[in-house]
């Protein structure tokens, strides 16, 4: 869970983002907070992919949002490279900016449909003035678009010209012009046909490999996660309930929602599939305006004790590399 | 250096921009292209008047009064005997200016405002929309009495008055484009880079309202030549004899109605065709703008 300084690229420590709610026609007061993230910390190691699981509303993509600073911090510490980002201001960021870049869930809201691709890949490159002429702008889009598979004469073509999966070749190069150190990728491929789903999938892994990229692969199609993530973090309402190596979590899920989440995957042959014992968590996701006091899966939790409705329990390491928030555990 | 995007799609086309855009408008907008000829030669008729009237457009001939269109005169004669086709030629010189100066001041004013306060939001958005409010809900009459009581009637005053006034209202339209625009994740992927404010209202937003703010400012045209007739009615237009076709259709178009229903049928006539073409013509250059639209090259 913890490593040593230099190989680690981002820290983050009980961050906590809350939206205000707001009430009042005219004079609008706060009437409480949705905390979308609320006491969330992990590392991410140079060159890993942390995946970030857990249903719609978990705060996953807040999370994401939030350690590339696109949204205020409600409290805690967000660490990159070394370098404590939490307070810096718009213009402390943005040489920062250049090292850590977003890839997007939406192939078709993500390009801006009115510049060409060759404005769009370079765009990242004019903001921070990394072309010296012309020439060079033409050939470092040529080779980005080269990395992610596309053919460099697809420069002068618009964004409607492509498929979804191309597509998102053209947001990845866009992510990949500044040569970053971390990308966060928010749900990447869910937008995508599984058959290009995978070969997105290949070539975020084929990059990682070659230019030492670090991830935060968002998700919620646990298949994926488990395809490219190093370590795989689960989400539920705002707080982190289980981290740990992808094979150890896959084959013994500790924390009871990460059981439910992984039971809850199809087998793909009905036979098994009908046979297999359903795991079944009742009830719906607590209002993250008011979250329940104690464990906040105790609503749900079939293994829930009286503990867990009054005593928080904090993410706790056990046996070296793996973390997880349960009563259950110690 | 900022220019890059700008200089590196240049390098397919050969042709001028200008040229190119001609060319697609006649080869794939026939009705477009029926409406930029229109405005062309309502514009050449309006430069050109001088020099293409037959008669000056105060030029008074008492016993051709309220002549029906001959071969004299072929639109006929006004009231005063004054000939209707020399007026209209005139008026369009009067009426084609004040119609798109005013309607383009409007769409700048509206695209400032609208773009701006829609992209910043919060507090700055919630005091420009009240100002907003508080203008709109003011009768345009009485901002149009006190301002042209204090500087006086003529053209220059009313493209102003009539831009800021439509310019303020439609600024309602461009600001709920850009809300929904502002939404777009390549907005956002252009924040996370770190591009400069005006980079990012510049080259994201701007572009993707230009479909609304065209039709606004196609449709403020129109509007805007109707709205001068209206002030003229008042006294507080551009004041005659200066012939514009508002004023035209208002003042001795609607007394002689019965007498030369000419009178009101020749500016009417025009206004409606010059407001037709430019519709048609905005709604071409709408499509022709967008690169979805283009289809193959």
């Amino acid at each position: 869970m913890t490593a040593s300084a230099p190989d680690r690229v981002l820290s983050v420590r009980d961050l906590k983002v809350h939206f205000p709610v707001l009430a009042g026609a005219v004079l609008r007061r706060q009437v409480g907070s949705v905390r979308a993230v609320d006491g969330v910390s992990f590392d991410v190691r140079r060159g890993e992919t942390l995946g970030l699981v857990g249903e719609s509303g978990c705060g996953k993509s807040t999370t994401g949002l939030a350690v590339l600073r696109m949204l205020d911090i409600t409290s805690g510490r967000v660490e990159f490279e070394g370098e404590d980002i939490t307070g810096l201001d718009r213009a402390a960021m943005r040489p920062i900016r250049r090292r850590m870049q977003m890839v997007y869930q939406d192939p078709f809201g993500s390009l801006n449909p009115r510049m060409k691709v060759a404005e769009i890949v370079g765009e990242p490159l004019e903001v921070h003035g990394l072309a010296a002429d012309r020439a060079a702008f033409r050939e470092r889009v040529a080779a980005l678009l080269d990395m992610v598979g596309l053919l460099p004469d697809m420069a002068d073509r618009y964004p409607h010209e492509f498929s979804g999966g191309q597509r998102q070749r053209i947001g990845i190069a866009r992510a990949l012009a500044l040569e970053p150190s971390l990308i966060v990728c928010d749900e990447p491929v869910s937008a995508l046909d599984v058959s290009i789903q995978a070969q997105v999938v290949n070539l975020f892994q084929e990059l990682q490999e070659r230019l030492g990229l670090t991830y935060i692969f968002i998700a919620h199609d646990l298949a994926v996660v488990r395809h490219i993530s190093h370590r795989i973090a689960v989400m539920y309402l705002g707080r982190i309930v289980e981290i740990a190596p992808r094979g150890e979590l896959y084959a013994r899920p500790l924390h009871p929602y990460t059981q439910a989440l992984l039971a809850a995957i199809p087998i793909p042959d009905p036979a098994i599939e009908a046979g297999r014992p359903q795991q079944i968590i009742s009830g719906e996701v607590p209002s993250a305006m008011r979250p329940p006091p104690g464990c906040r899966f105790h609503t749900r939790c079939p293994h829930a004790m009286d503990r867990c409705k009054t005593e928080d329990p904090p993410l706790k390491e056990i046996d070296g590399g793996r973390a997880v928030a349960c009563h259950l555990y110690g | 250096m900022t220019s890059l995007a700008h200089t590196a799609p240049a390098a397919a086309p050969v042709r001028s921009g200008l040229w190119n855009f001609l060319v697609r408008l006649f080869r794939d907008k026939p009705l477009g292209a029926f409406g930029f000829v229109v405005c062309v030669v309502f514009l050449f008729c309006g430069l050109f008047a001088d020099l293409l009237a037959p008669y000056g457009f105060n030029q008074i001939s008492p016993i051709n009064r309220l002549k029906p269109p001959g071969e004299k005169y072929w639109f006929g004669t006004d009231n005063l005997g004054r000939d209707m086709f020399s007026r209209i030629l005139y008026g369009a010189q009067l009426s084609v200016i004040i119609g798109l100066s005013a309607a383009a001041l409007a769409t700048v004013v509206s695209v400032v405002i609208g773009v701006v306060s829609g992209y910043l939001g919060g507090k700055f958005d919630m005091v420009v929309q009240r100002f907003v409010d508080g203008w709109m809900a003011f009768p345009d009459l009485v901002i149009l009495i006190v301002v042209v009581s204090v500087v006086g009637p003529g053209m220059g005053p009313v493209i102003v008055i009539l831009g800021l006034l439509y310019g303020i209202g439609g600024s309602r339209i461009v600001r709920g484009a850009v809300l929904s625009v502002r939404e777009n994740a390549y907005v956002h992927a252009a924040q996370s880079t770190g591009a400069s404010l005006p980079r990012i209202l510049w080259k994201h937003i701007l572009p993707n309202v230009m479909a609304p703010v065209i039709v606004l400012f196609t449709t403020r045209v129109g509007a805007v030549i109707l709205a001068e007739s209206g002030l003229a009615f008042l006294g507080l237009g551009v004041p005659p004899p200066a012939p514009t076709w508002g004023g035209m259709l208002s003042g001795s178009g609607r007394a002689f109605m019965y007498q030369g229903p000419w009178l009101a049928l020749a500016p009417g006539l025009c206004i409606t065709i010059v407001v037709y073409a430019i519709n048609v013509f905005g709604d071409a250059l709408r499509d022709l703008l967008d690169p979805r639209m283009r289809g193959s090259r």
